[in-house]
């Protein structure tokens, strides 16, 4: 076992003695741990990151539900004991099903097993990988003029992310730590919400003309794209650029690349990418474009006002351009552009605004 | 007093058509009420004989198939009998009776009741009555075998003889009527029984039905109830052809004397008050009345304040009878019943009681089941007219645990009892089986149900409550162990015994006992915490057999040794018990007397 996953395993058997302790004083077994919502996060000036606060929750067995999450907590500490001793490895959803002969500790989906993962994060200060714990495929690529040398089954490879791969792109791995960016010809990187939009930009040769890097975020961004986006952004100093929907949820999107999540946010300073900026779809967009819009759903509004009261994104900017949706009611997808014909968004839209901030 | 009257008017015609032209009122409108009406008729002669005597009742009814549509119907009781002299008119005769004025919650229509069944089975089978009644356990009984002469309104004997009888004392009555038997309906003979013995827990009564199926309604209590006091009318509370037939009855030679004699709360000075206002003469001659002057003395009445009339004269069936009653005949879960203070409506006395019974054997998904009754008589027919019926739909019964469509009965495992005592019950109409609205006891009916809804209310909410803790408790005392056995695993440590901190977190008083042993002994200790929000004040019992050494325990001998501590812990006060022992300790887990099952785990509850 490496030193590091000995320490790991330490800290992780340091959370059953604290229990074991209680008990045998006779003593009620609670643990604390960083609250996880969007009230207990800060600005860190040092890191420009949002990381949690000094806000604790307990965990406690007065509960019915808290003696669950301590009974499953033991459970999956027995079970990564094991593993790390065995040095095997598992994903999150391996990790829930290995539950399920657990009998009262099963978990009931796999979020819940997800959450408490993250909790042990939190509390060791270790990260996933560290328990030998792997996340499914997400299968976010990347398309540009880079190249990386990566650590197979078969071997070290090079590949050139234009030059050796597909239109599909270059598959992220789990492990971003493990690929080594040998060099590069690239301005900045581009990171796209949508599917459609990135094949787009693809077919109409944009990392090309622009010398960008295209990263598809495929939604809500897995750790490992993130943490790739913070390499590219800190290591080879590009800049980072952030193209979603213009609704309320793609700016979430855009705030975990650039400011942390709120669910992980004890691994911002590993994660988010405080430099990224932020295209659009914007509000104002809607206006200034004249795009075709939908209508608000409740959903939506609800979601928007939460963005005012969440910290991250107290700017003027913000602000302005939340309030001016609220008013104006509508969304707008990205491929709203196509109003104005297949090229206007790389053509037109997009060396405009990324003029305007300054990346070309 | 209206059977009293129309037969005054109908002296010319036969009873035979008097009984055929009153039968709705008197209980004998349709084939299965008729058999009905005849038991009510015979437990209620039963039951207020017994009572005057002061006789625990044992009724016996019995109703066997005879001929195709009638049946014989049996009536026994234990009660005093009937002198032989009296047999033929009291149950030979209509409107036989003692008490025509006296004022006093009773049971029956006073003279008509037994002898309309004795007509009723005549005129129906052709069949006589046979009576036996025994007075004295020295002598015989005598059986007679009656007809009523419908021409006459008088008894006709068949026969009479002296006979063998098995009871000490008591009266038989045995008919044979044309009607029909039903089953398991609220309007039903079994129902009427069930129901007459919840108010009557002084009465064993002993049910056999055509298929000669047994029903007992045991008895609860062994206390006799009070026998009603006889008051005279109030003032307020009299119509004018009962005024009418007062004068015309009175020993009183003036009518100062008649108003002071015949009334309550008339005394010198409000005779003549009443009678100067109204103008007539305190020596005229109550005889000489005419209508209109007995009207003009009824205005009068009504003008003149008098003291409300007194209300010693109800007997309500008392809280805890009601409770014990409803417990034994449904298997409820939880019982509770009020007795309101006496009332007066237009110069009557009046009580309300309710009672309810809850859970248990009842059944849930249907809508609640209302027992009324006035003056101890259930009240079976004319269910939604009643206003005792619109009472119950006017409370909001969701307040207080129950289901409920607006305005209708309320939905639940429960039973509502309503008893109105009244020395004048106000009927809706003559069939006497509906309460009318009377504000006065519609008000009282409220608050009574509004009080047991309370009452029920608090129940509910305290066994959800405990249920919740149950279930809590049952969870945590899986999850905790198999916490403590993980944890000690993953650990490579020794297992822990978590029992006390469940406890803890359940908040009950918990019992620990850890032995140590050494040299052949036992050093027991127990440590009793006190985890409740409460000071516990209990005695702990342990029993060994051998050599028993105890410390501040009090000890008893017997064939074994029983060492109890007299102790009180504070909210999260904790003691240790010690003592020693070369031998075994024979009760399981240490016995614990003065705290309730539901708050103590570790050991067993006693009451020793």
């Amino acid at each position: 076992m490496k030193e590091i996953e000995a320490q790991c395993l330490r800290a992780l058997l340091g959370i059953a003695e604290r229990m074991y302790d209680q008990m045998k004083a006779g003593k009620i077994p609670e643990l604390e741990i960083a609250t996880r919502t969007k009230h207990n996060i800060e600005f860190n000036e040092e890191s420009e990151v949002w990381v949690y606060g000094d806000r604790r929750s307990i965990r406690s067995a007065k509960t019915v539900k808290g003696a669950y999450m301590l009974l499953r907590m033991a459970y999956v500490i027995g079970f990564l004991k094991e593993q790390l001793n065995a040095n095997k490895s598992s994903t999150l959803r391996e990790l829930y099903y290995i539950s399920e002969n657990w009998g009262m500790a099963k978990f009931n989906e796999q979020q819940e097993s997800d959450r408490l993962i993250e909790d042990l994060e939190i509390i060791t200060a270790f990260q996933r990988e560290h328990f030998h714990i792997r996340p499914e495929e997400d299968g976010a690529t990347v398309i540009g003029p880079l190249r990386i040398r990566e650590e197979t089954r078969r071997g070290v490879k090079e590949i050139h992310c234009q030059d050796d791969v597909g239109e599909g792109g270059y598959q992220i791995p789990v492990n971003v730590d493990k690929i080594e960016f040998v060099d590069h010809d690239a301005k900045f990187v581009i990171a796209i919400e949508t599917g459609g939009m990135r094949d787009r930009l693809v077919e109409n040769g944009f990392d090309e003309k622009f010398d960008a890097i295209i990263v598809h975020l495929k939604g809500q961004p897995a750790r490992s794209t993130r943490r790739l986006l913070r390499r590219l952004n800190t290591e080879l100093g590009l800049p980072v650029v952030v193209f979603t929907d213009g609704d309320p949820w793609s700016y979430r999107i855009y705030a975990s690349v650039a400011y942390g999540s709120i669910k992980s946010a004890h691994l911002s300073e590993y994660l988010a990418t405080p430099a990224a900026k932020f295209v659009g779809i914007r509000p104002s967009d809607i206006v200034k474009y004249d795009l075709p819009s939908d209508k608000l759903t409740d959903k939506d509004i609800q979601a928007l006002n939460s963005i005012l009261s969440d910290p991250r994104f107290d700017t003027d900017f913000w602000k302005r351009e939340v309030t001016l949706q609220l008013e104006l009611n509508k969304k707008s997808e990205q491929q709203a552009l196509a109003k104005y014909g297949l090229d206007y968004v790389t053509d037109v839209y997009l060396p405009e605004r990324l003029s305007e901030l300054g990346v070309i | 007093m209206i059977a009293e009257e129309l037969a005054k008017k109908q002296k010319e015609i036969s009873i035979a058509e008097f009984f055929e032209k009153n039968k709705h009122i008197l209980g004998y409108s349709n084939p299965v009420k008729s058999i009905i009406t005849c038991v009510k008729e015979a437990v209620d002669n039963s039951l207020d004989a017994c009572e005057e005597a002061g006789i625990l009742p044992d009724i016996l009814v019995k109703i066997t198939r005879s001929e195709k549509n009638s049946y014989r119907i049996i009536v026994e009781d234990n009660g005093p009998g009937v002198v032989k002299e009296q047999i033929p008119r009291v149950f030979g005769k209509l409107l036989y009776g003692s008490r025509f004025h006296a004022i006093r919650q009773s049971r029956g229509q006073q003279g008509i009741g037994i002898s309309a069944a004795v007509l009723y089975a005549q005129l129906t089978t052709g069949k006589p009555a046979v009576i036996i009644s025994k007075t004295s356990p020295k002598e015989k009984a005598w059986k007679v075998e009656l007809f009523i002469n419908t021409r006459k309104n008088e008894p006709e004997i068949v026969s009479e003889e002296r006979i063998e009888w098995h009871r000490a004392r008591g009266t038989r009555i045995e008919i044979e009527v044309a009607g029909t038997y039903v089953k398991e309906r609220k309007q039903s003979v079994l129902e009427y029984l069930r129901e007459t013995s919840i108010v009557n827990p002084h009465a064993k009564i002993t049910f056999i039905d055509p298929d000669g199926e047994i029903f007992e309604f045991q008895r609860v209590s062994e206390e006799l109830p009070l026998v009603p006091k006889e008051i005279k009318p109030h003032p307020h509370g009299i119509e004018l052809g009962m005024l009418m037939s007062m004068l015309r009855y009175t020993n009183a030679k003036n009518l100062k004397n008649f108003l002071k004699a015949e009334f309550v709360r008339v005394g010198d000075k409000t005779a003549e008050e009443v009678l100067n206002k109204a103008g007539l003469d305190p020596s005229l001659d109550p005889k000489s009345l005419s209508r209109d002057d007995a009207l003009k003395l009824l205005n009068t009445f009504k003008e003149t304040d008098f003291l409300p009339p007194p209300t010693d004269c109800l007997s309500p069936i008392g809280e805890s009878l009601i409770m014990k009653s409803l417990m034994t005949e449904y298997n409820a879960e939880w019982v509770y019943a009020t007795t309101r203070k006496p009332k007066v409506y237009s110069g009557h006395p009046f009580l309300v009681e309710v009672g309810i019974a809850y859970g248990g054997e009842i059944k849930g998904d249907e809508k609640v089941s209302i027992l009324r009754y006035a003056n101890k008589i259930p009240l079976l027919y004319q269910q939604s007219g009643c206003a005792l019926t619109k009472a119950v739909e006017s409370v909001n019964w969701k307040n207080y645990g129950l289901q409920q469509s607006r305005g209708e009965l309320p939905v639940g495992p429960a039973v509502i009892l309503i008893h109105l005592a009244s020395t004048n019950i106000p009927y809706t109409s003559e069939s006497k089986e509906a309460i009318a609205a009377i504000p006065e006891i519609i008000d009282e009916v409220r608050l009574s149900l509004q009080e047991v809804g309370r009452r029920l209310r608090e129940y509910v909410e305290r066994k959800k409550k405990l249920q919740r803790k149950k279930k809590k408790e049952d969870v945590l005392n899986k999850v905790l162990p198999l916490l403590a056995k993980k944890v000690c695993e993953v650990l490579e440590k020794d297992p822990l015994d978590v029992d006390r901190i469940v406890a803890k977190i359940i908040g009950n008083v918990h019992v620990e006992r850890s032995i140590a042993e050494s040299d052949g002994y036992m050093d027991v200790c127990l440590r009793i915490s006190n985890f409740t929000k409460s000071r516990k004040e209990m005695k702990v019992y342990e029993m060994c057999s051998g050599e028993v050494e105890a410390e501040n325990a009090k000890v008893m001998q017997s064939s074994y040794t029983t060492l109890m501590w007299n102790i009180t812990l504070e909210p999260n006060e904790e003691v240790e018990l010690r003592y020693r022992v070369k031998g075994r300790i024979v009760n399981k887990k240490p016995l614990v007397e003065g705290v309730s099952e539901e708050i103590l785990s570790g050991g067993e509850v006693t009451f020793l």
